[in-house]
């Protein structure tokens, strides 16, 4: 026999209750869409970072799928991971691999903080959605001629001053990066002569950098040539290589730590 | 499965958003982390359209949208602006007003 109140209980589980099939799709990509975010947070390449958030972000496209919400998934899809994740591994392009994060923390305890304020949000945000007592009314009714009409008609009635204010948006966001990214000529462009001058007269390489090692083995220009001395020639390898750690060691030579004690032994 | 639960997903993605904004320096990373904040509001926002049964929360997410794809374009030329005079995409870098 079930009192009243278990059986108002199994009620509201069957009224807010969601499709099996909805319940597998959620289980297998909110974690998914959870521990990308979590990489995306601890990763140190920002290319990856990138790459981290894309994954998250289709994963939520396929969740508003399963929410009745099509219009709104193929949009995540076209806007968040097309355009916007596009135009961020641009901008990682002009700003280049190399600009890593400095871990050197400027204010004392600030990280450990962070991530208490963080935990203490979260759980402050989830706890207090606990006691909610949730309603499942669907979307059958509203999307009766299909998603995209019903939003149709929303956007264009009852949010057309929105939408209205949101083209100008739209417009002052365009101009305002064309301003942001013109760059106005000050000084005249330096001659051919003046270049070489320059070029000279800083005490830099004035010739071209050294070309990377020919070995045997290895001929790439990822391989270092060797110094006269036996050390690996830094500038005979790519900036950007040794940005991105990909840079080999000579075969047959000992890494630099090696060479630095045989040095002392001497 | 209670429906719910997309909101408890869409509260940690949030918090791990935050999370980035806080701790992360490169100004790139910052900016992707304030993306996944807005990503995550506008799953609650699907979650409450589907709880209440009207459209009003997907009208707004498609709002927040908007505004997410005009707030990525100035603030990636902005990015791109203080790069090509500092030469560093560090939040830490840029403590001045000028210069």
């Amino acid at each position: 026999m079930t009192t009243p109140l278990t059986m108002s209980a199994t009620l509201l589980a069957a009224a807010t209750d969601t499709g099996t099939g909805e319940a597998v799709t959620f289980w297998l990509l909110g974690p998914l869409a959870v521990l990308a975010s979590v990489g995306m947070l601890l990763s140190k390449k920002a290319v990856h970072s990138a790459l981290l958030l894309a994954m998250t972000m289709l994963c939520l496209a396929v969740l508003y799928l399963a929410q009745d919400a099509p219009f709104l998934g193929v949009v995540q899809v076209v806007v968040y991971t097309g355009a916007v994740m596009m135009l961020f591994l641009f901008v990682l392009m002009l700003v280049g691999v190399d600009s890593g994060d400095s871990l050197v923390e400027t204010l004392r305890g600030q990280r450990v903080a962070a991530l208490v304020a963080a935990f203490g949000f979260g759980a402050l945000l989830i706890l207090g959605l606990g006691d909610t007592i949730v309603s499942n009314e669907g979307l059958e009714q509203a999307n009766a001629d299909g998603n995209v009409v019903g939003l149709a008609n929303l956007i264009f009635s009852r949010y057309v001053f929105a939408f209205e204010v949101t083209s100008a948006l739209l417009i002052t966001a365009a101009l305002g990066a064309m301003v942001l990214a013109h760059r106005e000529r000050h000084v005249k462009p330096l001659t051919q002569r003046e270049l070489s001058v320059q070029r000279f007269r800083g005490g830099q390489h004035p010739a071209p950098l050294p070309s990377p090692g020919v070995f045997a083995s290895h001929n790439a220009v990822d391989t270092p040539a060797l110094l006269p001395d036996g050390t690996p020639a830094e500038t005979s390898v790519s900036r950007v290589l040794v940005a991105r750690g990909d840079v080999r060691r000579v075969p047959g030579t000992l890494p630099p730590a090696e060479l630095e004690k045989r040095d002392d032994e001497a | 499965m209670n429906p719910m639960n997309y909101v408890y997903l869409s509260a940690m993605l949030f918090s791990i958003g935050a999370a980035g904004v806080l701790l992360r320096r490169n100004a790139i990373v910052v900016f992707m982390c304030v993306e996944l904040m807005l990503n995550a509001t506008n799953l609650a926002f699907v979650t409450f359209a589907r709880m209440q049964g009207n459209l009003d929360g997907q009208v707004i997410a498609f709002f927040v949208m908007v505004v997410a794809a005009c707030e990525v374009v100035v603030g990636l030329a902005i990015i791109v602006t203080i790069f090509r005079t500092r030469r560093s995409a560090s939040v830490d870098g840029a403590n001045l007003l000028k210069y």
